[in-house]
Parts: structure tokens; C-alpha cells; sequence
């Protein structure tokens, strides 16, 4: 080597990493094979199918008051809302009218499972930009949440609790007392969360800026839930197809322009605001009347195709069926938020460091068996 | 105040009357050492359990309290574990470099631990450059992390020690300039028993006037880069890359890395304390002799651990509530905004000397 190799410009090399499956930041088995140039990530590559558990074909097998108990393990931070959407998708199909009640009580309990979620989501995103306190925060409120639904229902995670035609148990009678308590305890401890993470300067700077989602692409790969309302798409299923109980409650559709992580924490942020708006409405409402409607053991859909979506914790949930007129579904397909929220993923991290990969998860909201089903 | 260097002149006297005088000396050094890697033995499972209770207290939750009165022997408990743990190591690591690394790691703070005013003639090496010589030997920690990073043959761990390396070089240099030089402006000397001795009229954070106390805050803020703690854990950064340069290591080497961030921590705090909160000097609140005259008969290393003890709490405090910043941004910190202002500080400091403005 001579002095005049000094002028010429320095190459790198860039290299292959593992990210998973096994890795703290994916909190799953999400494996993702990063292309990187030092520390700026050049490529991702998510590789898929560590936790398959083939569920959709395990729906063709069974009958349609078990396929609700296998919703369950897709997107388990919103178990509810995942066995609402098959309920709903089924009823639709039989033409049966559920209760008032059952509407009201679904809908309460979908609130609360998104509110469970998001305070998880809240805790783990403090956990991967480095604050360890803000998940503990997050679980003791989140405790609160399993404790009702374990009184009502029987599991605090798992819930199984919609059934086609109602709710499995009625409500317990301590049910509205605790969610009010819970309700009071949470608009206090909310605005803790906003001055542990939100206002923290060191975490603004980490996510304002990073993995940008402009409108059109986040329209052109699909992404919906909070992570699209960050970008400005008004995409909430609860808004523009209301089911259960949404056409009867007043909620705002969190929607902000900017597109980067901050502004999908921000959407999160407010859209548990929202949620404990549509549970003070409906807590005190409950109608009277039968918590299920009778269906036969064994259900058999009409011939012909279905389709039902609901608005998840992480986005749009479709359940679509296809039946045959049997007691099982022909073919049942889950289109689940994670997947197509993923697939931007390479897009938007682009030209960031390893550090902010984590970020941009982490403003995702992976929950790794829902995009794996 | 006790004076421990008549008690340790009187075992050297007594030594020296049974021995010839190379023997006293080797006996002395053993008997040195072994203070000091108890000493830091100790502050390692001490600081660790008080860092768990701290995250406890911060988190809502009890800390460990299984083993012993109030968990206080979980430390132990671990310690015995790590010791008995198999030493595993993956194929093609560097073998030599692998197994020195740890070594780089807990050298430097136990060679810093020596120059350390524990009290009134408690330093085991008085030397006349004792914060030149804290500033020379810290340094050669990082060697151990970028060792520890490039011979573990594992990507993570060589980002982390990469990392490592870019944080501690350029965080050094406020430290050293800044907060290090501005108190030895103040004093005139390096020596750290003269800078606690210049202490006696009053701290210099609070007699050094806006320059000592801005010097304070750059020493904290570049004391915790140096210890790679959160907000600048990055060497380790758990979410990000699992656990940064000690990944491959494991049993006690593992326990090397671990228990000298402590020990790292600990001198960080003792520095702090011996530059700006007057060392092991009591408190004394001018007017109120009596109240001076009790706190007098309180012996210096309690003063000494006491004053330790509030920095390390703040140390922690930072830990369980920052998010952690990314290496670009430690990087901004370091080199747009702390090592400007600490090199501005620096001649605001040799004004304020110039003109005699200390209280």
C-alpha cells in the first residue's frame, strides 16, 4: 500500500446477520436476516414460519364452535376480538340476531382486550428503546384487566368467552364496579405513562423521524390499524363497518399525518384514551336480556362465502369462509394485520441503524404467532 | 478526625521489627492486594443487590427477597452459581485474546481503586499524578470489551464492542478536560489527597462558582457513558443485541464483565465525591460549631462511602428511568454539544481562578 491510496474511498463490506429467531427485540420467533453496512441496515429479510401452527387448515377439520377456540393463538393480546371476529362472521352467515346484550358486552370486552394490548405494547416499546421501568408500569395496569376478565370469564389471556350466537357465561356481577375502578384508576395513570416515555426527550428523539410510512404506501402494502392511522388513513373498522355495539357509542378515529414511529405510538397512545370513552358509555347501559341465543351443537354454515372483519389491536382482522354446507368450513382464510404490516417493514427501515430497527418494530406491533398463523 | 496513617505505620513498624525490610514490603503488597479484591468482591455484591432493591423500589415490585433477611444473600447465591457454572465457549473463538479479555476488565478498576482517598491516610498509592494516572489507567478497560467483542467470533458482540470503543474515546475527552481539569485548575495539584484537603473551607461544587457545577453535571453524564449504563448502555443494549460483547462468555468470566460495571460505577461515584462533594471530609455548616464538632467524630470512610452511596443512587436512578440513546446520537452528544461547552467551561474555569473569584 502507498500514500495515494489515502485519496481513494474507503469500502466497506457489508454482511449478513441473524436478527431471531430467537432475539429479545422480536419478542416471538420472528427471524429476520438483516443485510448490514456497519451499523446502517441495507436490507430485511423476514423469514417466516417458526411458529406455524397451520390453523387454517386445522379450521377445515373442525366445527365452527371449535374453530372459535383456535382464534385464540393467532393475535393472543386481542383473543377476544379474534373469536368476536369468527362469531360474527358465522352468525352473518345464519342470519341470526344476537341480543342487546351480548352486543354490549362484546363490545366491552373487545375494548378492554384492546386496552390490555396496548398497555402490553406500551411496556414492551419502553423495554426495546431501553426504559425497563414503563413495562413494569404497563403490567400492573394490565393486571387489572386479567383480574376482570379471569372473573368473568375463566382466563385472563386465552378468553374464549364469544361463542356463535352470544357470550359463553353471563357477566359477573362485580364485573361493572371492577371496570369502573379500573376505568377511574387508568385516566389517572395514563398521563404517567405520557411523562415516564411520550415526553422524555431521549425518546422522542429516538422515534421522531424514523421509518417514515407515507399515505400511499402505507394504502399500497396494506398496513391498517393504528400503524396506518399514524400515517393519516382512516381505516378503522369500527368506524366505517361498525359492528356489535360501535354504531351505538360516540369515538373519535385517532388519526395523525406525520407517518413516522412517533406518531404511531401517539396514535396508540390516544386510542386508549378512546377505548375508555366507549366503555364509560356503555358500562352503565348494559341492556337486559339473554346473554346467548340457542344454536344447534353443530352449526352448518349454507353453502357460499362469508366474510367478516373487525378492527384488532393491531389492525384489520378478515375472517373469510368458504362453505361447502358441511359442519366444517371448506376453506377458512385469516387476513391478519401482523402479515401485511410486516411486509413494510423492509420498505421503512432502510437506511436506519440496528437500533432503530428495534424502534420500528417495536411502532409496528408485532405479535409474532399472528403473522405466522 | 482518626488519622489511619498512624495505624498503618504502626503495622509497618512492627513488621519491620521481626522482618527484613524486602520481606515487609512483598507482605505489605499481598496484604494490599487482597484488601482491594476484597473490596471489590464486595462492592460488586453489594452494589448489585442495592441496584435490584433500587429497581424494585422504581418498578413497584419487591426486589429479590427469597435468600437470607430481605434477599440480601441472592448476590451470593449467584456468585456461588457463576463460580460453578461451566466455562462454555463456542468454536472458533480467538482462545488467547477470549480468555485475557476479562482479565483487561476488572484490572483497570482495581488499579484505580489504589490512588482512591478512602479516608483521612487511606490511600493505598499516593501518588502526586493519582487523577492523571485514574485518566491513563481507566482506559484500558475498553481494550477488554473491544478484546472480549472481536475474539468472541460473534457479530453482536463485535457491534457492541465497537460501539464500546467509539463511546469510551470520545467521552473520555469532556471527562478529562472538562470536569477533571477545571477541579485541577481550582486546586493546583493532582494529587487526590490534596484536592480533598483543599476541600476543608467548603466543596468546590459549590465554591467553584456556574463552572464547577457544569463541570459536575459533564463528569455525571460522561461518568455514566465510561460505566456503559443506561442511557448509554449501548456496548450491551439487551433489546438490540442481546447482550453485546460478554455474549459468548459465561460462569465467572462472564461474572468479570458484570461485577466490574459495578466496580466501574463505584469509582465513578468516588471520583465525583473526591473532586467536587469534598471526598471523605465531613459535613460542616459554617456558624454551627457544635454541629461540626459531632460530625467530626463520625470516622472519614463512612464520610467517604455515605457520599459515594447518594452519587451511586443517582447513577441508578438514571438507569431505571432513561430510554437509551443510539450511537449516533451519543456520538452528537459527545462531540457538538458536551465537549464544546466543557472546552469553554475550561477558560470560563481559569478566569474565575485568574481573578480569584472562588468563595
Amino acid at each position: 500500500m502507498t500514500t495515494t491510496d489515502v485519496n481513494q474511498e474507503l469500502k466497506t463490506q457489508e454482511y449478513l446477520i441473524n436478527m431471531g429467531p430467537q432475539h429479545p427485540a422480536a419478542h416471538g420467533v420472528l427471524r429476520l436476516i438483516l443485510t448490514i453496512d456497519g451499523e446502517i441496515i441495507r436490507k430485511v429479510d423476514p423469514d417466516l414460519g417458526y411458529i406455524h401452527r397451520s390453523i387454517e387448515k386445522m379450521c377445515e377439520r373442525d366445527t365452527y364452535k371449535q374453530i372459535v377456540h383456535l382464534t385464540d393463538r393467532l393475535d393472543y393480546l386481542s383473543s377476544h376480538i379474534n373469536n368476536e371476529a369468527v362469531c360474527l362472521a358465522v352468525e352473518n352467515a345464519l342470519e341470526i340476531e344476537v341480543p342487546e346484550r351480548v352486543k354490549y358486552i362484546r363490545t366491552i370486552m373487545a375494548e378492554l382486550t384492546r386496552l390490555a394490548s396496548h398497555q402490553l405494547w406500551w411496556g414492551v416499546m419502553g423495554m426495546d428503546i431501553g426504559a425497563l421501568t414503563a413495562f413494569m408500569y404497563a403490567f400492573r395496569d394490565r393486571e387489572m384487566i386479567n383480574d376482570i376478565m379471569e372473573e368473568t370469564v375463566g382466563a385472563r389471556l386465552t378468553m374464549n368467552y364469544s361463542v356463535p350466537g352470544g357470550v359463553m357465561f353471563d357477566i359477573h356481577p362485580d364485573f361493572q364496579r371492577k371496570v369502573k375502578e379500573f376505568i377511574k384508576h387508568f385516566r389517572k395513570a395514563l398521563p404517567e405513562y405520557n411523562t415516564l416515555l411520550s415526553e422524555n426527550i431521549i425518546f422522542k428523539k429516538r422515534l421522531k423521524g424514523i421509518g417514515y410510512i407515507s399515505k400511499e404506501d402505507a394504502v399500497a402494502y396494506g398496513v391498517s390499524g393504528p400503524s396506518a392511522r399514524g400515517s393519516g388513513v382512516s381505516c378503522d373498522v369500527r368506524k366505517i363497518h361498525p359492528y356489535s355495539a360501535y354504531d351505538k357509542v360516540e369515538f373519535n378515529e385517532v388519526l395523525i399525518e406525520g407517518g413516522d414511529s412517533y406518531d404511531r405510538y401517539m396514535v396508540r397512545m390516544k386510542e386508549m384514551e378512546e377505548s375508555m370513552n366507549i366503555i364509560d358509555q356503555l358500562i352503565d347501559n348494559i341492556p337486559e336480556g339473554d346473554y346467548q341465543v340457542k344454536t344447534s351443537a353443530l352449526i352448518k354454515l349454507p353453502k357460499g362465502e362469508f366474510y367478516q372483519k373487525v378492527e384488532t389491536a393491531r389492525g384489520e382482522l378478515g375472517v373469510f369462509i368458504v362453505s361447502d354446507g358441511k359442519k366444517s368450513p371448506y376453506r377458512l382464510k385469516f387476513r391478519s394485520p401482523g402479515f401485511s404490516n410486516l411486509s413494510i417493514l423492509d420498505k421503512i427501515s432502510r437506511g436506519h441503524k440496528i437500533a432503530d430497527l428495534v424502534a420500528i418494530m417495536s411502532s409496528l406491533d408485532f405479535v409474532i404467532p399472528d403473522i405466522d398463523r | 478526625m482518626y488519622d489511619f496513617s498512624k495505624m498503618t505505620g504502626a503495622i509497618h513498624e512492627w513488621l519491620s521489627s521481626l522482618m527484613p525490610s524486602l520481606l515487609v514490603t512483598t507482605i505489605e503488597w499481598i496484604l494490599i492486594g487482597v484488601v482491594f479484591l476484597a473490596l471489590f468482591a464486595i462492592l460488586g455484591l453489594v452494589l448489585v443487590i442495592v441496584e435490584r432493591k433500587i429497581a424494585g423500589f422504581f418498578q413497584f415490585r419487591l426486589g429479590p427477597n427469597r435468600v437470607g433477611p430481605f434477599g440480601m444473600f441472592q448476590t451470593v447465591a449467584d456468585t456461588v452459581k457463576l463460580l460453578l457454572k461451566e466455562l462454555v465457549s463456542t468454536n472458533k473463538v480467538d482462545k488467547f485474546l477470549y480468555n485475557v479479555a476479562p482479565f483487561f476488565v476488572i484490572i483497570a478498576p482495581l488499579m484505580i481503586m489504589a490512588v482512591i482517598p478512602y479516608g483521612l491516610g487511606l490511600t493505598a498509592y499516593d501518588i502526586n499524578v493519582g487523577l492523571f494516572f485514574v485518566m491513563a489507567v481507566s482506559s484500558i478497560g475498553v481494550v477488554g470489551i473491544l478484546l472480549a467483542g472481536w475474539a468472541s467470533n460473534n457479530k453482536y458482540s463485535l457491534i457492541g464492542a465497537m460501539r464500546s470503543g467509539a463511546i469510551i474515546i470520545s467521552y473520555e475527552l469532556s471527562m478529562g478536560l472538562s470536569a477533571l481539569l477545571a477541579i485541577v485548575l481550582l486546586v493546583g495539584s493532582l494529587n487526590l489527597n490534596d484536592i480533598v484537603m483543599s476541600q476543608q473551607a467548603g466543596w468546590w461544587i459549590f465554591r467553584g462558582h456556574i463552572p464547577a457545577i457544569i463541570a459536575f453535571v459533564i463528569y455525571i453524564i460522561t461518568g455514566t457513558a465510561e460505566t456503559n449504563r443506561v442511557p448509554f448502555d449501548l456496548t450491551e443494549a439487551e433489546s438490540e443485541l442481546g447482550a453485546g460483547y460478554h455474549a459468548e462468555y459465561s460462569g465467572i468470566k462472564f461474572a468479570f464483565f458484570f461485577l466490574s460495571e459495578f466496580v466501574n460505577m463505584f469509582i465513578v461515584a468516588a471520583l465525583a465525591v473526591t473532586l467536587f462533594l469534598g471526598g471523605w471530609l465531613p459535613i460542616h455548616i459554617p456558624g454551627w460549631e457544635g454541629f461540626n464538632n459531632i460530625m467530626d467524630y463520625i470516622p472519614s470512610p463512612i464520610w467517604f462511602f455515605l457520599k459515594t452511596s447518594v452519587v451511586i443512587f443517582l447513577l441508578m436512578w438514571f438507569r431505571w428511568t432513561f430510554p437509551r440513546l443510539r450511537i449516533d446520537q451519543i456520538l452528537t452528544l459527545e462531540w457538538k454539544y458536551l465537549l464544546p461547552i466543557s472546552l469553554v467551561n475550561l477558560v470560563l474555569m481559569a478566569f474565575v481562578v485568574m481573578m480569584g473569584w472562588v468563595f
